[in-house]
Parts: C-alpha cells; sequence; structure tokens
C-alpha cells in the first residue's frame, strides 16, 4: 500500500527542500515523536517479554501438576513393558527420578532447562526432547502455513463479497457452508477427506493419504501432495471463522460515518469499500490471525493425528497417550512459547496498523 | 494505489459554467423519499421545496426524523439504496440530480455540492492522517500531483484556521480537539471550492464556544467563495445565527418557508410557535419549566391522516383531521402550510414574539 502521503518520506531529511526550514522543523518534530514512540514500545516489550517468561514457568509448573493429579498410565510400568516385575518397574522409576517428590522433579527439570536449554530426554524413547520437537517444527510449520495462506486467500475475499452483497444467494450460500464448516470437527472431515481424495483408500485417487508426508528438501511434489488434504481440512474451520469474521466487521464498518464521509468526497464505490472500509474492518483480523497462527505453530493436534503427519502436533498426541512426561512438558511449553511470542506481535504490530494505539 | 483520476468528465455534469436559468442554483421541487423496510414504507421526505442561490445560507431546521438529513443526502445521492424510491425533481445549476447516473453523481458529490456532518471524530477515518484524506478529495476530482494536491492541503488548513497547518497535516484525527477536527472536515469539503456546501449539524457535537468560531468559520468561507450553504440544524439559534432563509420541516415537509427575520418576528405556523416557545431565553420572565411541543413526532410508516402535525397541534380544527394542507404563500416570501385563517395565525405569531421581546 502506497499512500499519497508516505510517512517515511516525510520523516527523512529533506536538505534541498524549497522551504527547508519550516519543513525540517516538522521533520525533526516528527523524528522525535517516532523516537519517543518506540522508547516507550522498547519498554513495553521488555516488560511482556518478563511477563511471558513469567508465564511458561506457571505453564510448566501446572502442567507437572495436572500430570500428577489426573490419572495416567505409570510411565516407568510403561517403559518396563508387559511382563515386567514390580522390582524392574521400581528399578525404572528411579532411574527415571519419578520416586523423588514431585516439587523435587520440578526443579531438577527447570534446573536443566535454564541453564542448559535442556528439554530432558522421552521417557519412552529416550531420544533428548529438545532435539525432537526441533526436528518436527518444520513438519508442524508446513501444516500451518499451507493453512494459513487457504484460509486467508479463501476467508477473507469470500467475507469481503459476502459483506457487499449482502442477503443476496451468494451471501447466504457461503455464509450457511461456514457454518457447516465450522460445526465439521477436523476428525471428522479429516476421514471424510481421506475417504475422497487419498491415493490408498479414497474413491478418487489424488493426494498423498495418513502418513505420506515427506520433508520439502526431500521431494516437494510429495510434500505438496501429502500436505494438500491437511491443509484444507485444517483450513476449513479457519477460513469459514476468518469469512464471518471479515463479513460482520465489514457490514459494521460500513455504517460508519466516515464511510458516509468517503462516499460524500465522490470517491467510487470500489475505493470507498477497499480503502476505508477494508482498511478499518482488517485490523482486528489481523489481530485474530496472529494468535491463530500462534496457537498452530504449537502443533496441529487433530490434524496431524488424523493425517498421522509427524509434527509437534502428533508429538504430543503419542506423548500424552505414552505418559511420557518430558515429551508433554517440551510440546506443552512450545505451544505457549508461541502463542505468548504470537500475543505479543500481534499486540506491537497493532500499533502500526492502528495510530490510536500506543504503549 | 494512488487515488483514481477524475471520473469521466461529462459536460453536463461537471461543468463549472453556471448555465443561465431562471432556478435558483440547488431546487427541490416536490421531493418524495420513501424508504422500503420490514416494518412498512417510510415516508421520509414527502413533497420537501427548497432552494439556495449562491452566497446563501439556507437554513432547515425540524426536529430529528424531519426529513432534513435525508433530503440533503439525496441531493448528492447518498440515499440511493435499493430499497429506497425517490421522486421529485431536484435540479443543481441546470443538472437534474434525481435522474442522474451514479458515476456522474459521483463528480458533482465532493466537487461540486459538498457536505460535513455531525460529529467530526466518527466523520474521519481515524486511521489515515488528516492530510491524506483531504489530498484523496483533491486527486479524487482532480488531475493534481500528490505535492501539488499536499499544498493545497496545507494551504486549506490554514484557510479554515488551524495553527501550523504544515505539521497539523500529519496528524490523525484523534490527535486533534473536536473544534479542529470540524475544521478539517471544513477543510476537505472547500478545498476543491464547491458551488453548494450542505452543512448536516455541524455543531451539535461541539461545545458552545467552539460552536461560534465554527459558526462564523461558514459565514466567512461562505462569503469569501460566494459559496451557497445549506445548514441543517435543530437548533434556532444557529439559524438566527446564519440562515438567510429558513424553512421549517416537519414529517418530511417544508411547513414553513420564510426569510430569517420574517420567521423569528411573525412566524404563523403552530410547529414553529412551538419551537419558539421551548428555547430558554435570558431575557423573559423564567418559567417553571420550559415550554416544550406535547406528544412525539410522528412515525413516518404511520402518519395521521390530514396535517401531520393535527395530533400535537394546540390549534387543531376539524379541517386539520382529513385535509392536508398545501403549502401556500402567506405574504411575499412567506410560504405557510396552515389551515389556520392567515389573519388569525399572524395575530398569534406576533403576539408570541413580543410576548418575549418585550
Amino acid at each position: 500500500m502506497t499512500q499519497p502521503i508516505n510517512n517515511e518520506a516525510s520523516n527523512a531529511p529533506r536538505p534541498n527542500r524549497p522551504g527547508g526550514g519550516l519543513r525540517s522543523s516538522a521533520a525533526d518534530y516528527a523524528r522525535t515523536a517516532k523516537g519517543v514512540l518506540f522508547s516507550s514500545m522498547f519498554r513495553y516489550i521488555v516488560r511482556r517479554v518478563i511477563w511471558g517468561i513469567l508465564m511458561l514457568l506457571v505453564v510448566s509448573a501446572l502442567t507437572f501438576v495436572i500430570f500428577y493429579l489426573l490419572p495416567a498410565g505409570d510411565p516407568a510400568a510403561i517403559r518396563a513393558g508387559r511382563y515386567a516385575t514390580p522390582a524392574r518397574i521400581a528399578q525404572i522409576r528411579h532411574q527415571l527420578g519419578l520416586d523423588r517428590p514431585v516439587y523435587y522433579q520440578y526443579w531438577v527439570y527447570m534446573k536443566a532447562l535454564v541453564v542448559h536449554f535442556d528439554f530432558g530426554t522421552s521417557f519412552k524413547t529416550n531420544l533428548p526432547v529438545g532435539g525432537e520437537i526441533f526436528r518436527r517444527l518444520p513438519v508442524t510449520f508446513s501444516v500451518a502455513i499451507g493453512a494459513v495462506i487457504i484460509w486467508v486467500a479463501i476467508g477473507i475475499p469470500v467475507g469481503i463479497i459476502s459483506a457487499i452483497k449482502r442477503r443476496s444467494w451468494l451471501d447466504r450460500v457461503t455464509m450457511g457452508g461456514s457454518l457447516v464448516a465450522i460445526s465439521a470437527p477436523v476428525y471428522w472431515l479429516g476421514l471424510i477427506a481421506l475417504f475422497l481424495f487419498s491415493k490408498d483408500v479414497g474413491v478418487i485417487k489424488v493426494f498423498g493419504g495418513s502418513g505420506s508426508y515427506v520433508p520439502f528438501f526431500q521431494d516437494p511434489g510429495a510434500w505438496f501432495s501429502s500436505l494438500i488434504l491437511p491443509w484444507f481440512v485444517l483450513a476449513a474451520a479457519f477460513t469459514a471463522f476468518y469469512a464471518r469474521m471479515v463479513r460482520g466487521n465489514l457490514i459494521e464498518t460500513m455504517n460508519e460515518d466516515f464511510i458516509r464521509t468517503a462516499r460524500a468526497k465522490g470517491l467510487s464505490e470500489r475505493r470507498v469499500v477497499f480503502r476505508h472500509g477494508l482498511r478499518a474492518a482488517l485490523t482486528p483480523v489481523v489481530t485474530m490471525a496472529g494468535l491463530d497462527i500462534g496457537t498452530l505453530l504449537g502443533g496441529a493436534v487433530l490434524t496431524e493425528t488424523v493425517f498421522n503427519i509427524p509434527g509437534i502436533g502428533r508429538l504430543a498426541y503419542d506423548s500424552i497417550i505414552g505418559s511420557d512426561l518430558p515429551m508433554i512438558q517440551g510440546t506443552v511449553l512450545f505451544g505457549a512459547f508461541f502463542i505468548i511470542s504470537a500475543n505479543l506481535i500481534v499486540d506491537v504490530l497493532y500499533a502500526f496498523l492502528d495510530p490510536r494505539v500506543r504503549y | 494505489m494512488t487515488p483514481e483520476p477524475p471520473a469521466s468528465d461529462n459536460a453536463a455534469a461537471t461543468s463549472r459554467e453556471t448555465s443561465k436559468s431562471s432556478s435558483a442554483l440547488l431546487e427541490i421541487r416536490d421531493l418524495h423519499v420513501h424508504f422500503r423496510t420490514r416494518d412498512g414504507v417510510v415516508h421520509a421526505v414527502e413533497g420537501a421545496q427548497l432552494s439556495v442561490e449562491r452566497s446563501q445560507t439556507l437554513g432547515v431546521v425540524g426536529e430529528s426524523g424531519s426529513g432534513k438529513s435525508v433530503t440533503a443526502m439525496t441531493v448528492i445521492g447518498l440515499t440511493r439504496f435499493p430499497n429506497a424510491t425517490i421522486s421529485g425533481e431536484i435540479e443543481f445549476d441546470g443538472i437534474d440530480l434525481v435522474n442522474l447516473p451514479d458515476n456522474q453523481m459521483r463528480s458533482v458529490r465532493g466537487r461540486r455540492i459538498a457536505m460535513i456532518f455531525q460529529d467530526p471524530l466518527s466523520s474521519l477515518h481515524p486511521l489515515y492522517k488528516v492530510g491524506w484524506q483531504i489530498v484523496e478529495a483533491i486527486q479524487t476530482h482532480e488531475d493534481v500531483s500528490t505535492s501539488e494536491a499536499r499544498t493545497r492541503a496545507i494551504e486549506a488548513l490554514h484557510e479554515v484556521g488551524i495553527p501550523s497547518p504544515e505539521k497539523r497535516i500529519d496528524s490523525y484525527p484523534h490527535e486533534l480537539s473536536g473544534g479542529m477536527r470540524q475544521r478539517v472536515m471544513i477543510a476537505m469539503a472547500l478545498v476543491l471550492k464547491p458551488d453548494v456546501l450542505i452543512a448536516d449539524e455541524p455543531t451539535t457535537a461541539l461545545d458552545v464556544t467552539v460552536q461560534a468560531q465554527i459558526l462564523d468559520l461558514i459565514r466567512r468561507l461562505k462569503d469569501e467563495y460566494g459559496t451557497a450553504v445549506v445548514m441543517i440544524t435543530h437548533d434556532l439559534g444557529v439559524i438566527a445565527e446564519l440562515a438567510d432563509e429558513v424553512a421549517v420541516m416537519y414529517a418530511g415537509r417544508v411547513m414553513e418557508k420564510a426569510p430569517r427575520e420574517v420567521l423569528f418576528t411573525s412566524p404563523e405556523l403552530p410547529y414553529t410557535w412551538g419551537l419558539m416557545r421551548s428555547i430558554p431565553r435570558l431575557d423573559a420572565p423564567r418559567p417553571d419549566r420550559l415550554d416544550s411541543i406535547s406528544g412525539m413526532p410522528p412515525s413516518l410508516i404511520n402518519l395521521p391522516p390530514g396535517c401531520p402535525f393535527h395530533p400535537r397541534c394546540p390549534y387543531v380544527m376539524d379541517v386539520c383531521l382529513t385535509k392536508e394542507p398545501e403549502l401556500k404563500q402567506s405574504e411575499p416570501g412567506h410560504l405557510v402550510s396552515c389551515h389556520l385563517e392567515i389573519k388569525e395565525r399572524q395575530q398569534i405569531g406576533r403576539d408570541l414574539q413580543t410576548q418575549y421581546r418585550s
């Protein structure tokens, strides 16, 4: 978006401008105003980062507590195997440190994490949790990015069209359809998609099925084919939700007084909708999208499980089934980290999207 | 994306030369605006008649829902909703605005007829700098460079009395005071030197001292540019300040029309009397409670038969219940729509005024 009055340009020093005196004082004014903004924003960010770290501490402690409070499989017994003797189980319990008090276990865990950035090792596989999560990060990222692109590329335009053509058949059909898409659970939609389109069991055998994921750098074509169904299944509810949100926001915005002003200025209806209406209507949508992307980066548990994609979501699911506490901790902390970061980024972004917001 | 080049230059719609015509610059004749809604047809404007000349100010008064704003919005084509029926004539400088195609309407709107609104904060886009918004208005109608438009925007801000406009042009609306915002709106409306400025309650959202400043500003700019002003308000004080001619609207109709002095010295319509009685006055004995017009403004869906004011009129007669009065000349330049005898209502009007003026 280039604006007729470009703020970067007007803030840059312009030595050879006619009437330079006045201009440069205006530029100085703008620069200092911006400087103040940034320093106060910097303080704000520091404060938020500290809060974020505290939040992660709370999350990790809660995960520990919940793990021990809620009935779950005994990790030692699971690791020992089916026909283990009680003595063997006790031995394993001791090895894993599970015979120590919970607060002590938490202390050991946090010490390793803070001092060595060590997320511990899996109870089940003995693999380092950190390495396992980082290995799976690109997978989860692949799942998230495609879904985001789909929902933004479909949801926002559909919302705009529905808002403009309000009460038309197009609006009714898309909004009715979106209700279905929002209501359809991922595990149901995922199975339907697999039964219809997957290469192995599908009616029309086109896309990769469950468990067909290959890394992008190994075979981009297969990567794409394996992810197309998960992307659409994951994006379905988001697309519908965003279409409805954009529609609602835009309809509301189009009733604002400043839209009437824009029309009274003699602007074309297209410009009124896109430059004036949409600009205001999309600001909250950007916020929501940021938060949703953050959540997805923490792992799309249902989608990854249904399609057997080896991402963080699938890892979280498996570790919960296997009572694998260090792995659960790791995935929860990663999820929390992404959500907290997304929150912070969105809040900072907001100051740029809406000049009324100051920190 | 930069603002589009000016919309198709249709000669008829955009020529700035005054076409020689006997009628006023802007003349509204027998305007009807109806909206079909779920509850029924809203008769927002019913046979309105108004006219305004260059350098003149027409004041339009009436309660909320009397059709003032709808009339104004209809003039610039902002009521062309799918559920609206608009009939009658709006003639502006020889152009028929009722039937003007949308794209030609757009080049009249903003360029030749500008409008400012009640609440300047919500009427300015909150996310764009005021300069951007003025530049956009200029570039919509004139093919000028952004820097030239910006220079003109600064001039316009200076013109409306905004201090250090070269700084203020980069302000966002929320960084300005209410009075400043309304000045920005006025600058944006007048930067293209329109022939007509429609001001829809421009001072309602402002405090009293700022109101006076804004009215002064509008008056000064009107005299300077020869702009015709349509001042819509429910505040008779504003009318007394500014208007040359006054139209009193009720239930979508113009019920009384007179030059300002005539309206304030010898109003002839029971509704106008009611409006005047309900103004608190410092120079009269203070009554226990302020007079108000009894009853409620009528529903525009189910209008009472006969004269629309009859349910609230203290002078109601039998004929008022069945027959709607016509807007007829009572004295030269003074039009009244009432069944009362001319002599009688002139007497009551004068009594009312002397009662207050003594």
